[in-house]
C-alpha cells in the first residue's frame, strides 16, 4: 500500500475527465508524487540527524528543531497531495453509482435501457453533464481550495519559501541564544520552490478546467434555449471522438477503481 | 506480507458493502492507511535514537523511554488499523459460506449472494458494531496511556539507574501531536460513518419488515 495504490484509484477517474483534467492528473503523478518519492524524501531524510546546534546542552537540539519545524515540509507535501487527490474520488463514486443504476435498469429489463449487455455498461464512459457536471465541478473547486490552503499554510509556517542556513534558538533548555544549522538548505530551497511552482501550475490548470466547464455549460444552455431541434447524437459523436483521441494521448491506466466499478 | 494484504482484503469487502460502507473503505484507505504508510511512519522512525536525556548514566535513556512509551504511538496506530479492518472479514466469510452452500445443494438458494438480507444482514450489523467498538477501545487506550493526545517536549524521569530526576526530551513533539489529532479525527469520522450505516440498515429493514407484515395482514 503506497502511492501506487492511489495511482490505481485515480487511474479509473481519468477516463471520465476532461482533457485538462487528464493533464492535471499527469502533472500530479509525474511532477509531484514521483518527485516527492524519488527525490524529495531523500533530501529531507536525515533532517533531524544533521540538524546541528552549537551547544553541548542535551535536549537543546530537539527543542530547537521542534520549534522551527512544527511539521516537516515533506509531511506537509504528502498531506497536500493526499487531500488534493481525494476530490476526484467524488467523481469516481458518482460514476459508480450511475453504473449501478444502469445495471439495475438493465437487469429489470427496462425498455428505456439502450445497452446490449452488462459489459457495455461497465466499459461505458459518461459525459460530463447533468448531476455529474455538478459533482465534477465541486471536485475541482475543492481541489483548488485545498491547494490554496496548503500553499498558505506553507508560507505562513515557514515565513516564505526559503530555507535558511542558520537559525538562532533560545528555547529552554538552551542556555543562551544558540546557533543551529539546517542540513542541505540550498537543495531544500530548490525543491521547495519546485514544488510550489508545480502546485501553482496545478492551480492554473484547475482554474482553466473550471472556466472551460462553465463556458461549456452556458453555451449548452444558450444552444438549448436558441435551438430546441438540435441533434444530440451528432454532438455526442464529436465529443466521443475527441475523448477517444484524448485517451490515446494521455495516460489512461487500468479500468478498475478499487471495487468502485465492479 | 505487508499492508498490501490489508488493501486486498478491504477491496474484497467493498463489493458487499452499502454506499456508506464504501465511503468508509475509501476513508480507511486514503486518510488512514496511506497517511500512516507514506507520512506517519517516518516521523516515529528514529524515536528512540532521538530521545535524549540530560545525563551521561548508561541505561537511563532506555529505561525512561520505556517508562514513558510502553507501546509506541505508531504501533498502537497500526494495531488499530488492523483490528478495525478485520470485522469486515466476517461478511466475506459469510458470503463464501453461502457460495459453498449453493454448490453443495447444486441449486440457487439465494436471490443474490451478496445481497444484505437475512443472516448476512446480522453478520453485517455485527461487523459494524465490532468495528465501532474497536475504534472506541483504541481511542480510549491512546487517551489513557498518554494522558490525552498531547505529546510533551520534556518529561522528567527518576527511575533507576537515573541518578536523580533527569530531563528527557522527546523528538518532534509538535509534529507527532498534529498527526495524533489527525488520527483521532479520522477515527471519529469512521465511528460516525459506522453508526450512520448501522442506523440506515436498521431503519431500512424495519420498514421492509413492517411493510411485509402489513401486506400479509391485508391479504
Amino acid at each position: 500500500m503506497d502511492w501506487g495504490a492511489l495511482h490505481t484509484i485515480l487511474g479509473g477517474v481519468n477516463k471520465h475527465s476532461t482533457s485538462i483534467g487528464k493533464i492535471w492528473l499527469t502533472v500530479l503523478f509525474i511532477f509531484r508524487i514521483m518527485i516527492l518519492v524519488v527525490a524529495a524524501e531523500r533530501v529531507w531524510g536525515d533532517e533531524q540527524d544533521d540538524f546541528v546546534c552549537n551547544t553541548l546542552q542535551p535536549g537543546c537540539k530537539n527543542v530547537c528543531y521542534d520549534h522551527f519545524f512544527p511539521i516537516s515540509h515533506i509531511r506537509l507535501w504528502a498531506l497536500q497531495l493526499i487531500f488534493v487527490s481525494t476530490p476526484a474520488l467524488l467523481v469516481a463514486m458518482h460514476v459508480a453509482y450511475r453504473r449501478h443504476e444502469k445495471k439495475r435498469q438493465f437487469r429489470k429489463g427496462d425498455q428505456k435501457c439502450e445497452y446490449k449487455d452488462i459489459e457495455e455498461i461497465r466499459k461505458q464512459r459518461f459525459h460530463i453533464e447533468g448531476t455529474l457536471w455538478w459533482t465534477y465541478t465541486s471536485s475541482i473547486f475543492f481541489r483548488l481550495v485545498f491547494e490554496a490552503v496548503f500553499m498558505y499554510a506553507f508560507y505562513f509556517m515557514y515565513d516564505g519559501f526559503r530555507m535558511p542556513r542558520l537559525m538562532k534558538c533560545n528555547a529552554w533548555p538552551c542556555p543562551n541564544t544558540v546557533d543551529c544549522f539546517v542540513s542541505r538548505p540550498t537543495e531544500k530551497t530548490v525543491f521547495t520552490i519546485f514544488m510550489i511552482a508545480v502546485s501553482s501550475i496545478c492551480i492554473l490548470l484547475n482554474v482553466a478546467e473550471l472556466c472551460y466547464l462553465l463556458t461549456k455549460f452556458f453555451l449548452r444552455r444558450s444552444k438549448k434555449a436558441g435551438n430546441p431541434k438540435h441533434h444530440p447524437n451528432h454532438e455526442n459523436k464529436e465529443e466521443t471522438k475527441q475523448n477517444e483521441m484524448n485517451e490515446l494521448i494521455s495516460d489512461s491506466c487500468q479500468n478498475t477503481v478499487i471495487g468502485f466499478s465492479s | 506480507m505487508s499492508w498490501g494484504f490489508l488493501r486486498d482484503l478491504l477491496s474484497g469487502v467493498n463489493k458487499y458493502s452499502t454506499g456508506i460502507g464504501r465511503i468508509w473503505v475509501a476513508v480507511v484507505f486514503i486518510f488512514r492507511l496511506l497517511v500512516y504508510i507514506a507520512v506517519a511512519e517516518n516521523i516515529w522512525k528514529y524515536e528512540l535514537d532521538e530521545f535524549e536525556c540530560n545525563v551521561k548514566q548508561p541505561g537511563c535513556e532506555n529505561v525512561c523511554f520505556d517508562h514513558f512509551f510502553p507501546v509506541s504511538h505508531i504501533r498502537l496506530w497500526a494495531l488499530q488499523l488492523i483490528m478495525v479492518s478485520t470485522p469486515s472479514l466476517l461478511v466475506v466469510f459469510h458470503v463464501a459460506y453461502r457460495e459453498n452452500r449453493e454448490k453443495h445443494h447444486n441449486r440457487k438458494l439465494y436471490r443474490s449472494l451478496g445481497e444484505i438480507d437475512g443472516g448476512l444482514l446480522c453478520t453485517y450489523l455485527i461487523s459494524l458494531v465490532l468495528k465501532t467498538g474497536f475504534e472506541i477501545v483504541f481511542l480510549f487506550l491512546f487517551y489513557k496511556l498518554y494522558n490525552g493526545f498531547k505529546v510533551p517536549r520534556l518529561v522528567k524521569c527518576d527511575i533507576r539507574p537515573c541518578p536523580n530526576t533527569v530531563d528527557c526530551y522527546i523528538s518532534k513533539p509538535t509534529e507527532k501531536m498534529i498527526f495524533l489529532y489527525f488520527l483521532v479525527a479520522t477515527s471519529g469520522l469512521c465511528i460516525v460513518l459506522n453508526l450512520s450505516e448501522l442506523s440506515y440498515l436498521i431503519f431500512k429493514y424495519s420498514i421492509k419488515c413492517y411493510l411485509k407484515s402489513y401486506v400479509k395482514k391485508h391479504q
